[in-house]
């Protein structure tokens, strides 16, 4: 979706303005909305794309005056609402109304190291042979699909050069929607700064993105 | 004052954890979550993952030419051998600053970061000035981080779209011929493995 994450190239947002010496938190609720997202998702009952979209999908007013972690709870709670663990009465209570099933294995904190260090591999094994070989020049489709999609608006209809075959990966546009995994060749496309930007861009600027066999055609 | 600004704006304190904490209290409530496990989670980032293992990483391929190809051949395998893995790193790529050649990596779509390597990204990592300038003014941005690159040094932006996760890794400053690993890794900053960073002697 054309959505508010979509940043690539927008103006107007000022200067980065790094914090010397961050703390790793800013509040404490900040570290409990890190734990409270990586338990639910340890549920199970979604995948990194869906929760990916989640956040995209907030008001692009509400993305855009919400912190990282903010937006994590709120799609959070999205997410915890349409996979029916918790009702829209229980969050604006903050308590619950109903026990839950307790059908599904929860994170258990003597757990929790070796889900970390597993993490969630979605490379998956070859479909097929790639469409695209390196040093093939490609161009990034010029689609605006309503759902999710990892193709950066920026890239859209311009010509780069793939640089390496990733392997193949789980395809997100399908995979946050319950579409099913449908995998894909992933490719990195090396892109000129001055074809994205025109011809006032950085000479000596390029851009790389990852993009799924279904992001590209022949140029 | 920018500083200042983005401060507030990252700490709605009162709305946001009464928020978080009706969230966990209704989850545990329901049997969902198990807040010990949040105190691990945050414990494990706090104090085991964090930006001092990829320093482990570019120190160790400074010091050790095989490991070095091994980490530019396959970058996954070879930071798995040092015990770095999992979430967030599943899927690595090392990208070799050159004297002609800087690396500046960003996820312009949302905060993918490095985490087996470098932990929790910094707040400006997941904010819209970077991810919205990082792909059209490099140098800009480089500028605020107090980086300024030769005229003639080519810009590689890696934009983190799938889920192939990218450490820089910095070019090693001269006069470190004597130093050892353990001595280079403690060189190694953060923002050096971003590439919003150099990494000099004394930094």
């Amino acid at each position: 979706m054309n959505g508010p994450h979509d940043l690539g190239g927008h103006m107007g947002f000022g200067p980065v303005a790094p914090q010397a010496n961050e703390p790793l938190f800013h509040a404490h609720w900040e570290e409990r909305a890190l734990g409270v997202t990586l338990c639910s998702g340890a549920l199970g009952l979604w995948t990194i794309d869906e929760s990916r979209h989640a956040r995209e999908s907030l008001h692009p007013a509400d993305y855009y005056s919400s912190s990282y972690y903010e937006i994590w709870i709120k799609a959070l709670e999205a997410l915890l609402a349409r996979h029916g663990c918790v009702s829209p009465a229980e969050l604006i209570a903050g308590q619950a109304k109903s026990a839950g099933s307790g059908d599904r294995p929860i994170l258990k904190p003597q757990n929790v190291a070796a889900v970390l260090a597993k993490g969630a591999p979605c490379d998956r094994p070859d479909q097929g042979p790639a469409r695209y070989g390196v040093g093939q020049r490609v161009r990034i489709r010029n689609v605006h699909p309503a759902g999710h999609t990892r193709i950066p608006g920026y890239a859209k209809g311009h010509v780069g050069v793939i640089e390496e075959i990733a392997g193949t990966f789980v395809f997100p546009d399908d995979n946050a929607h319950g579409k099913g995994e449908n995998p894909q060749w992933l490719y990195r496309v090396v892109l000129e700064g001055r074809a994205l930007w025109g011809d006032e861009a950085d000479p000596l600027l390029t851009v790389s993105i990852d993009a799924w066999e279904g992001y590209l055609e022949p140029a | 004052m920018t500083h200042r600004d983005d401060h507030d704006h990252d700490n709605h304190l009162d709305p946001m954890d009464a928020r978080v904490r009706a969230l966990e209290t209704t989850l545990c409530e329901k049997g969902l979550i198990d807040p010990a496990a949040i105190d691990v989670i945050v414990d494990t980032y706090q104090n085991r993952i964090g930006p001092q293992n990829g320093a482990r990483v570019v120190a160790k391929a400074w010091h050790d030419p095989a490991f070095a190809d091994w980490l530019k051949r396959d970058a996954t395998a070879a930071i798995a051998s040092l015990g770095f893995t999992g979430r967030q790193g599943e899927h690595m790529k090392a990208v070799f600053n050159r004297p002609q050649t800087h690396n500046l990596v960003v996820c312009t779509l949302c905060s993918c970061y490095p985490w087996s390597v470098l932990g929790l990204p910094p707040v400006w990592y997941k904010s819209p000035p970077y991810r919205s300038r990082a792909v059209i003014d490099p140098r800009g941005v480089l500028s605020e981080f107090g980086v300024s690159l030769n005229e003639d040094v080519r810009i590689r932006v890696w934009d983190s779209t799938a889920e192939l996760r990218y450490l820089v890794v910095p070019m090693r400053p001269a006069g470190t011929e004597d130093y050892s690993e353990e001595a280079l890794a403690a060189l190694v900053t953060r923002d050096s493995m971003i590439g919003t960073g150099l990494v000099d002697i004394g930094t």
